[in-house]
C-alpha cells in the first residue's frame, strides 16, 4: 500500500513537473539568434544536429575523451535497461522489448561503470572536484544504488519478479496489489520513486533543456529572415 | 594610471591546463562607472538600501525575457567539459574563470531564489543568498569573460557562459554596478556616433588626410566619402579604423578595393561605428539603439547596400542580429523592417561583411590584386571569436572560415594556419574582447591571451609565421598592446584587408 502511494506521488510529480518546466521553457521567448556557428542554415540541419548531440553526444565528444566515455556508457546503458524494464509493465510483452532482454541485462554493467568512472572523476580531477556540489556526488550514488540493487537481483538473488508485474500492471489500472517484500527490491524501487520525484527540480533537467538550448536548435538563417521576439516587436511600434 | 606589476606567462612548447589556484584573480576589478556615465544611461552609480531586491527583480525579469538564461542555469550538470576551455583559466589558473564556475555565480544565486530545490535545500544544491560579496564577484569574474562562446562549442547543452555574463553586467548596471570602459564608450556611441567620440568634422579632416596619403603613396586619387547621398554602399566599420594602427591600412584597403571595383560608397558621419558595445552589456534596448544609427544612416542616404569592414562583434551583431534590431536583412513582414528592406539591392546578402565583398570581386576577376607584394610576409589568421562562433559569411556553413581564407591565399603567397585546435570554431580569444579592453583589466588581457599566443609561437618557430592577419578591431589593438609582452614585434597584426591593400591593382 505504501509503495503504491509512494509511486503514484513521484509519478505525479515526475509529469507534472516535467510538464511545468516544459512549458516554462517553451513560453519564454528566445529573442536573439544566438546558435553557436557553425550551424545548420536549415531545419533539416538543425534536427540532424541535435539527434546527434542527444545520440552520441557530439560536442562532450569535441571536449573531453573521459567524460565522453563514461557519460556515453552510462546514458546508453541506462537506455537499454529502462527499454528492458518495459517488460514489467507490459502484457503481452512487445517484441522488441523480448529481443533486448539480454542486451539490457549487461547494459546494466556498462551503466554502473560509467556512472563510478563519473563519480571518479569528481574527487580526482581538482577542476571537476572543486565545481562539486554535494547533489552532484549524491545523484551518482543514487543512480549507483539502483544500478547495483537491480544487478543484484539479476544476477545474484532473484526476485519474485511474477508478483512485481503483477503490482505494477495493477498500478497502471488503479488496481493496488501487494509489493513484493524482498528487502533488496524494496530499496531499488524508494530509489527510483525518489529520483522520479526530484528529476523536474534537479540538474537531471538537462534532458528537456537540451531540446531548448537555442544555441544548438536555432537555424542559421538571420540574414534572410526576421526574427523577433514578441516583447521586442513592440519597440519597433515606437519607430 | 600604472597597471599593478604581475608576472608574464611563460610560453611553452603546448598549453598546458594549469592546476587551479583559487582567488588568483580575485583582485581584478575593472573601474566603476561614475555617477555621469551611470546617469547617461539610465543606470544608478551606488547600491542603493535595495540593491538585493533589485538585482533578483532583475534577474527574474530577464529570466523571463531570455529562454537562453533560463535553461542554461537549469541544464548544467557540472560534468566539467568546459572547465579547460577558457584562455582566461589557462592563462590565470583561477578557478572561477572556468566557465562553469563562472555561470555558478549566478547560478547559485538563482538556485537560491528561483527553484524548489535550493529553496528548501541551499546546502545541498550549492545555493547562496545573495551577499555583497557574491556581487563584488560577480563584478569581477564577469569582467574577466570576453563573451567569446568558446565553452558553448564544448557544452553537451551548448550552455553559452556569454549568454551568463552579459545578464551579470545587465543585473550589476542595474544595481549600480556598471563598468566604466563600456558604459563610457556607449554614451560617446549613442551621443556622437563613435565609440572614440569623433566629431563629424575631425572625421572629415582624418579622411581628407589619409586620401592624400594614398595618392602620394599610389599616384591613385582614391576617395573616402562622407554622407554621399545616393551611393550604392554604405561602408559601417568600427572607428578604430579612422585613426589606429594598424586598422587604419585596412580602412585604405577598402578604399581601394571600392576603387578599383569602381562601387560607389560612401561613410556616415551618423554612423561612424560598427562596433556595439550594448552586446557586452547584454542590454536589448541599447544594442538597439545603437544599431538603430546604422538603420537611420541608410535610409536618410538611400543607400542600396550595407557592408561591415573588419570587426568582430560587430560582425556578430550585424549578422546575427541588425535584422531582428532594425530590419537591415530580408523576409520582414512587417512596415518597419519592409521602409527598409524595399529599399535595399537584393542581388546582395544584407548587412555584407568587407571580406565577402572583396573576395568576390577578386573571384568573379573584377578586382585584380598580385599576391607577391605580400611575399616578403609569412602569414597566419587569428579566427576572431565573434566571428568563427557566432556569425557566418557566404552561403556555406563555416564561411566564416573558409572566406577570409580564401582572401587571403588570394593577396599572399605564404601561409600557415595555427594548430587545429586553436582555430575555426575552437578558436581561442585574442584576450581582450567582450569589453576588457581596457588598461585596468591588463592583467586579465595578458594572461588571457596565453594560449593564443603559444599557438602563434609554434607557428613562427615552425614555419617562420611573421604576420598574424585577423579582422576585428579589437583583436588588433588587443595584440598591439599583448605581442610585445610575449616577445613579439607589435607590428606582427594586421587586418585582411592590410593585405588587400599592399596587393590590390589600381589602375
Amino acid at each position: 500500500m505504501i509503495y503504491a502511494g509512494v509511486f503514484y506521488l513521484a509519478a505525479l510529480l515526475l509529469v507534472a513537473g516535467l510538464a511545468y518546466k516544459i512549458f516554462d521553457y517553451s513560453r519564454t521567448p528566445a529573442p536573439l539568434k544566438i546558435p553557436t556557428t557553425p550551424a545548420p542554415t536549415t531545419r533539416t540541419g538543425v534536427v540532424y544536429r541535435m539527434a546527434k548531440e542527444v545520440v552520441v553526444f557530439e560536442s562532450l565528444f569535441k571536449s573531453n575523451k573521459w567524460i565522453w566515455v563514461f557519460g556515453w556508457l552510462f546514458h546508453f546503458g541506462l537506455f537499454l535497461v529502462l527499454a528492458r524494464h518495459l517488460r514489467y509493465f507490459t502484457e503481452p510483452v512487445w517484441f522488441w522489448v523480448d529481443v533486448i532482454q539480454p542486451f539490457g541485462k549487461y547494459a546494466s554493467i556498462m551503466m554502473v561503470i560509467g556512472l563510478a568512472g563519473l563519480l571518479a572523476r569528481r574527487f580526482l580531477v581538482d577542476r571537476v572536484r572543486y565545481i562539486s556540489t554535494p547533489s552532484d556526488i549524491l545523484m551518482l550514488v543514487l543512480l549507483i544504488a539502483i544500478g547495483i540493487s537491480g544487478m543484484l537481483m539479476t544476477f545474484v538473488v532473484h526476485t519474485d519478479i511474477v508478483a512485481l508485474k503483477v503490482f505494477f500492471l495493477g498500478l497502471m489500472v488503479f488496481d493496488v496489489q501487494p509489493v513484493p517484500q524482498d528487502p533488496i527490491l524494496l530499496v531499488h524501487l524508494a530509489l527510483v520513486a525518489l529520483l522520479m520525484a526530484i528529476f523536474p527540480i534537479s540538474k537531471l533537467l538537462h534532458a528537456p533543456g537540451v531540446f531548448f538550448s537555442p544555441t544548438r536548435n536555432q537555424v542559421d538563417n538571420p540574414r534572410e529572415h526576421r526574427h523577433v521576439a514578441a516583447w521586442a516587436a513592440r519597440l519597433d511600434q515606437n519607430n | 594610471m600604472a597597471a599593478a606589476e604581475f608576472d608574464i606567462p611563460e610560453l611553452k612548447d603546448d598549453i598546458e591546463i594549469p592546476k587551479v589556484r583559487e582567488g588568483a584573480m580575485a583582485h581584478a576589478k575593472s573601474f566603476i562607472a561614475p555617477k555621469p556615465v551611470q546617469d547617461f544611461m539610465g543606470y544608478p552609480h551606488e547600491l542603493g538600501e535595495d540593491w538585493k531586491e533589485r538585482a533578483i527583480d532583475k534577474m527574474g525579469d530577464l529570466l523571463g525575457k531570455y529562454r537562453s538564461l533560463k535553461v542554461f542555469m537549469d541544464a548544467c550538470v557540472h560534468c566539467g567539459a568546459c572547465t579547460d576551455k577558457c584562455h582566461y583559466f589557462l592563462g590565470t589558473a583561477d578557478p572561477k574563470n572556468m566557465p562553469v564556475a563562472r555561470q555558478d555565480l549566478m547560478r547559485q544565486v538563482y538556485r537560491r531564489y528561483f527553484t524548489t530545490a535550493g529553496k528548501l535545500f541551499p546546502k545541498l544544491v550549492g545555493a547562496k543568498d545573495l551577499t555583497k560579496e557574491i556581487l563584488d564577484d560577480w563584478y569581477s569574474y564577469y569582467h574577466q569573460c570576453s563573451e567569446c562562446r568558446r565553452c558553448s562549442v564544448f557544452c553537451p547543452y551548448g550552455i553559452d557562459t556569454a549568454e551568463i555574463t552579459m545578464a551579470g553586467r545587465e543585473i550589476l548596471n542595474h544595481v549600480g554596478m556598471g563598468q566604466k570602459y563600456s558604459n563610457e564608450i556607449l554614451g560617446k556611441v549613442l551621443k556622437i556616433g563613435n565609440n572614440l567620440g569623433l566629431p563629424g568634422p575631425a572625421l572629415e579632416d582624418t579622411l581628407a588626410g589619409l586620401e592624400e596619403d594614398i595618392e602620394a603613396d599610389t599616384g591613385v586619387p582614391v576617395k573616402m566619402p562622407m554622407d554621399v547621398k545616393g551611393a550604392e554602399v554604405l561602408l559601417v566599420t568600427p572607428s578604430a579604423d579612422f585613426f589606429s594602427e594598424p586598422h587604419v591600412e585596412s580602412l585604405i584597403g577598402y578604399a581601394k578595393v571600392f576603387h578599383a571595383a569602381g562601387i560607389s560608397w560612401t561613410l556616415s558621419s551618423h554612423a561612424s561605428e560598427a562596433g556595439n558595445f550594448g552586446l557586452f552589456n547584454g542590454n536589448y534596448e541599447t544594442m538597439r539603439k545603437v544599431a538603430m544609427r546604422i538603420r537611420d544612416a541608410a535610409l536618410e542616404l538611400g543607400v542600396k547596400r550595407i557592408v561591415v569592414g573588419e570587426c568582430g562583434h560587430a560582425w556578430r551583431v550585424a549578422y546575427s542580429f541588425w535584422n531582428t534590431l532594425t530590419g537591415i536583412g530580408y523576409g520582414g513582414n512587417d512596415p518597419f523592417s519592409i521602409e527598409l528592406q524595399k529599399q535595399l539591392d537584393h542581388n546582395y546578402p544584407q548587412p555584407q561583411h568587407i571580406c565577402e565583398l572583396t573576395n568576390d570581386l577578386i573571384k568573379q576577376g573584377k578586382i585584380q590584386v598580385d599576391p607577391s607584394a605580400n611575399d616578403d610576409l609569412v602569414v597566419t589568421y587569428h579566427d576572431s571569436c565573434n566571428v568563427a562562433r557566432a556569425s557566418r559569411m557566404g552561403t556555406e556553413e563555416g564561411g566564416q572560415f573558409t572566406i577570409p581564407r580564401e582572401l587571403i591565399k588570394a593577396v599572399a603567397n605564404n601561409f600557415h594556419n595555427m594548430a587545429d585546435d586553436t582555430i575555426y570554431e575552437s578558436t581561442f580569444c585574442c584576450g581582450g574582447g567582450g569589453g576588457l579592453l581596457t588598461d585596468d583589466l591588463m592583467e586579465v588581457r595578458v594572461k588571457g591571451a596565453l594560449p593564443r599566443m603559444t599557438a602563434l609561437n609554434n607557428v613562427v618557430k615552425e614555419h617562420q609565421v611573421n604576420f598574424m592577419a585577423t579582422i576585428c578591431a579589437i583583436c588588433k589593438a588587443q595584440f598591439t598592446k599583448v605581442l610585445p609582452k610575449y616577445g613579439f614585434d607589435m607590428s606582427m597584426v594586421g587586418g585582411v584587408h592590410q593585405l588587400v591593400s599592399k596587393a590590390i591593382k589600381l589602375d
